[in-house]
């Protein structure tokens, strides 16, 4: 593969797993298979969309669109998911239910058209890396991504809520037994989850642009990376977006007629043998 | 969530007695239909019972095994993929295409059970999720068989059920055949111990059963009756694309199986009908019908989780007490 | 017997039956309103294209005050939500619950190909100004359904790859999506450019929704060709002209569009990056005839918009079936006949500015312009005609009978003709 394509894959992994991140970090601590998320990132994009126009600043429009996405997770948490709390299937049929009438408000607010958020001038054209001519702002998402990796990193090894988080993921009944208070600790977790969609979505939004429908094709990507790297797992959603971003341009270039199969054939035969993905523990 | 487990032996057979007047009534009842509903009725009455196969397929695994699938969509499609494609392309009789479509589905079925026998609750639900994906992706990308995005057309129904009404007929004679089969399933000796795994898995272990071989046979099961319907499916639209085995589809069996009420079998055909009506109602005053159907998806979640028949049951018991 | 021919003749026998019945019902009949089904995606992928449809629709009802032929039009409105299975059950709704005469629309080929074999079986006349499968009007045309106002996907592409020749290109590499669409415009192209002695480098074909075209970029960008001709369609388009352009492509080599590619819906919110962007198409908005200025003028100022394909496909097509219900004083009930005459009808007041008529087929047969994207004094950007190849049909300048007799255009056959 040319260093071109490499940059493909990098550039589109580090995209999956801002997505990704958020999805594994709720999936892993609250249980919920959040098939929302995806329509969180549309939702974000779109947000931060209108923000970016309207402002003329890109750095808004990422600010706009994670607040106003953990707003709109802060509603899916506290006033609808705390009906179902402890079942499993009825959260993620009430995600799905949410995410309808998500992506039903974006077509009445923002109607079809496909938009793409404007992104900076110093963002704009190319530069020459590894001797090959990229666009910048995909080099921007690469250093993004890895900068959101780093980030929570940190935040999940070298702070007391990351060790709650880390904690209540192999067991959060110990956790709380303890005398802490999960719900918080939940609340928290899904808010940076979804704020972490809705900067995906403004980062995506940019060079994959936004229309209706790209929330369940993001929401694929995010379930093949999180299936294959495991319940809330950072490693595991590294990896799993490595993984991904660099099979999917692997198989559009070499397999074009397999591009779906790609991923997802080697995605079922790992589960074949770990059916909780490379990093995933039994909960 | 518990249910009476193993009725005494009498009640079993004073209530199968009662029981069968009733399928019988409401049988004949739904036989007659046609003769009360439009030509556009009877279609969607054959769709609700089409699909009320489907849900009730769901309903074996997740009512009586406690794990819901996320795939039985793509099973469904399967089915109707192979039946379309055996009589247009293959050139199949109508018979010989619904027994190839129901075998396919019963394959694939069997090969998401290899794979998914092993996990249960939320990562039970990922995996079918995931699995289904794969089939759809296939339809979508292996244009040469599939015919890609434009699915493939043709006649598929049998000659003798073109109008409405005849066909009507036989797939109610079809679901009234596999509905009780499912029925007796659930509660064969074999049924009671998938039962006893929703409960307790540990303890069935314990017990000497074999939790993933009853899992993996329950599941294959489930999909041979998902690919019943399927079948029916493609006789029904003479069409399939990949919008058939999508997540969707999957989604909205799950969704009618508990608008029913999740262990209630039969439940599955009152929360379809109740699904598709929704649809057509509320599709043909306006526009934003996916936001009302996701705001009742939301509502059924959170009010109504034991669903219709549920419900009903529970009310009733209640006042025999 | 043929079941369907049975069931035809049964229909038959059945209407003779009711007419001799009761005339003063028929002659109730008659007077009712002409109902019109149409079929939209009003939700999904193409949600923005069934607006416009909508649009285009009652922008021209409108215009005659909701009367065709002497009669009142009622029109119905199905969200088709861009998925087949749901417009099968619409149609069936809207012939078997809803009475319609007549349907019109979808836009994906999809759902079109769906209610097409539908209806062969009700025999319900259905219009489709969208849908472009060509076989459709050429080796398996129903004949209740017509392409009224609409095209055969190779139809325009046929005139750009002879166009492409006149240009000195020698080499082009197609990227397309993977379904019969974008096989069958890609083969129009494909097989005059190499009959013309042109090669082909390469085709791409990707998945309809590719997130991301950089890995097809990077090929792209190592040929050594002299255009690039690309079909896509929605967001897809404007994905690949934003990447096309960020790569760094634009600049070095010229890219050919399918005319769904440099649609207003397509590039309605695009900038600078589409500029100069080359394709085939029977409607330029940008033309400078005045009966084609003059609806673009009235639309945007009713719909704050520049009329898309959509748009003016709609509208001229319900424009066309009004046409016929007029020379029949409206007598829609008579389907073989309302048939009959659509298909001998030829259209004056369509937006195009010159007359347009249906070849042997049922397929339009129009003035092909070859049009540039530039920059309107406001900003906008648009299409404008560059040169005109006259009355192109849908088998270009093959003779039909022998053009049937090739394979239709798919991912294996593209008519290449070997050096």
């Amino acid at each position: 593969m040319s260093i071109f394509q490499l940059l493909n894959g990098l550039t589109f992994a580090a995209l999956l797993f801002v997505v990704a991140s958020g999805f594994t970090l709720i999936f892993g601590l609250l249980r919920i298979v959040n098939l929302a998320h995806g329509a969180l990132y549309l939702f974000g994009g779109y947000i931060g969309f209108t923000v970016a126009v309207k402002t003329g600043s890109f750095a808004l429009g990422g600010i706009g669109a994670m607040a106003a996405i953990a707003a709109i997770g802060f509603v899916l948490d506290q006033g609808l998911l705390r009906f179902v709390r402890g079942n499993e299937l009825r959260q993620v049929l009430l995600t799905l239910g949410f995410a309808f009438v998500l992506n039903d408000l974006a077509l009445v607010i923002w109607g079809g058209d496909s938009f793409t958020v404007p992104i900076p001038q110093t963002l704009r054209g190319g530069l020459r890396v590894l001797g090959v001519f990229y666009p910048t702002y995909r080099l921007f998402v690469l250093v993004t991504g890895i900068g959101v990796f780093a980030a929570l990193w940190l935040l999940l090894n070298h702070t007391r809520l990351g060790a709650l988080i880390r904690a209540g993921v192999d067991d959060a009944e110990m956790v709380e037994a303890s005398g802490v208070n999960i719900r918080r600790v939940f609340l928290v977790t899904f808010l940076l989850g979804s704020a972490l969609a809705g900067l995906g979505g403004l980062m995506g939004g940019a060079f994959l642009s936004l229309y209706p429908s790209a929330d369940a094709e993001i929401l694929v990507f995010s379930l093949a990376v999180v299936i294959i790297g495991g319940r809330g797992s950072l490693v595991g959603v590294g990896v799993g977006s490595l993984l991904v971003g660099l099979l999917n341009t692997l198989g559009q270039v070499m397999f074009p007629e397999l591009a779906y199969f790609v991923i997802f054939g080697p995605m079922a035969v790992l589960l074949a043998f770990r059916p909780l993905g490379l990093f995933g523990r039994a909960a | 969530m518990t249910m009476p487990l193993t009725p005494t032996p009498s009640r079993v057979a004073g209530m199968t007695g009662r029981a069968a007047l009733i399928a019988a009534i409401i049988v004949v009842a739904a036989a007659a239909l046609p003769l009360a509903l439009s030509n556009y009725q009877v279609g969607l009455a054959t769709e609700v019972l089409i699909f009320g196969i489907l849900a009730m397929s769901i309903d074996i695994l997740a009512g009586f095994a406690g794990r819901t699938s996320l795939g039985h969509g793509a099973i469904f499609g399967v089915s109707t993929y192979v039946v379309v494609y055996a009589t247009t392309h293959g050139g199949l009789p109508p018979a010989v295409a619904f027994a190839a479509g129901v075998l396919a589905a019963t394959v694939v079925a069997a090969i998401f059970g290899l794979l998914a026998v092993r996990t249960s609750g939320v990562y039970f639900l990922l995996l079918t999720l995931a699995l289904g994906m794969i089939v759809w992706g296939i339809c979508l990308r292996w244009t040469q068989v599939t015919g890609g995005e434009n699915g493939m057309r043709g006649d598929v129904r049998p000659a003798v059920l073109l109008t409405n009404s005849a066909f009507y007929w036989a797939v109610l004679a079809s679901a009234a055949v596999v509905a009780f089969a499912m029925w007796r399933f659930v509660r064969s000796p074999f049924g009671l111990t998938l039962r006893g795994i929703r409960d307790s898995e540990s303890r069935m272990r314990s017990l000497g059963y074999n939790v993933p071989l009853h899992l993996f046979i329950g599941f294959t099961v489930s999909g041979f009756f998902a690919g019943v319907a399927g079948a029916l499916y493609a006789m029904f639209n003479n069409f399939v694309s990949p919008s058939t085995v999508a997540l969707a589809q999957s989604v909205e069996g799950v969704l009618m199986m508990i608008a029913g009420g999740v262990g209630t079998l039969f439940g599955a055909f009152v929360g379809a009908a109740a699904i598709i009506a929704l649809e057509n109602v509320v599709s043909a005053y306006t526009e934003r019908w996916q936001m009302v159907l996701g705001i009742t998806f939301i509502l059924i979640m959170i009010f109504a989780p034991e669903g219709i028949v549920g419900k009903l049951r529970a009310t009733l018991t209640r006042k025999v007490r | 017997m043929d079941r369907r021919q049975f069931l035809k003749n049964t229909t038959a026998a059945l209407t003779v039956a009711g007419a001799g019945v009761g005339p003063w019902l028929s002659a109730q009949a008659q007077a009712g309103p002409i109902k019109i089904g149409l079929l939209a995606p009003l939700t999904g992928v193409v949600a923005s294209g069934g607006k416009e449809m909508v649009e285009g629709v009652q922008f021209y009802l409108d215009q005659v005050k909701s009367e065709m032929g002497g009669r009142k039009v009622e029109l119905v409105i199905e969200d088709d939500a861009s998925n087949p299975d749901t417009a099968l059950q619409k149609a069936r709704r809207l012939v078997e619950q809803g009475n319609c005469h007549m349907l019109i629309g979808n836009l994906l080929a999809n759902t079109g190909l769906a209610v097409a074999n539908y209806v062969k079986g009700t025999g319900t006349p259905y219009f489709i100004p969208i849908i472009a499968a060509d076989d459709l009007t050429q080796r398996q045309r129903i004949k209740n359904v017509i392409r009224v106002a609409g095209y055969s996907a190779s139809e325009f592409t046929h005139p750009l790859g002879d166009w492409a020749l006149k240009q000195g290109y020698k080499k082009i590499a197609t990227i397309s999506q993977d379904y019969t669409f974008g096989h069958e415009q890609c083969g129009g192209l494909v097989q005059v450019f190499t009959e013309g002695g042109g090669e082909i480098v390469q085709q791409f074909w990707h998945p309809l929704n590719t997130a991301d075209f950089s890995p097809y970029l990077g090929q792209i960008a190592d040929l050594k060709v002299d255009a690039i001709f690309a079909m896509e369609t929605g967001a897809d388009a404007t994905r690949f002209i934003q990447q096309y352009s960020s790569f760094g492509l634009k600049a070095k080599t010229p890219l050919l569009a399918a005319m769904n590619g440099t649609d207003q819906s397509v590039i309605r919110t695009l900038g600078e990056e589409c500029e100069g962007i080359m394709s085939p198409a029977h409607f330029a908005e940008g033309s400078d005839n005045p009966v084609t200025q003059k609806f673009a003028r009235e639309y945007e100022a009713k719909y704050g918009k520049i009329p898309s394909l959509y748009g003016f496909s709609m509208y001229s097509g319900v424009m066309w079936i009004d046409a016929a219900l007029k020379k029949m004083g409206g007598k829609v009930e008579d389907r073989e006949a309302f048939i009959d005459t659509v298909l001998k009808t030829e259209l004056d007041g369509s937006p195009l500015g010159k007359a347009v008529k249906l070849d042997a087929y049922g397929n339009p047969i129009y003035d092909v312009y070859i049009r540039k994207v530039v920059k309107r004094a406001d900003g906008k950007f648009w299409n404008v005609p560059v040169t005109t190849y006259p009355n192109v049909s849908q088998f270009w300048k093959y003779d039909p009978e022998t053009y049937l007799k090739q394979p239709p255009y798919s991912r294996n056959f593209q008519g290449i003709k070997k050096a």
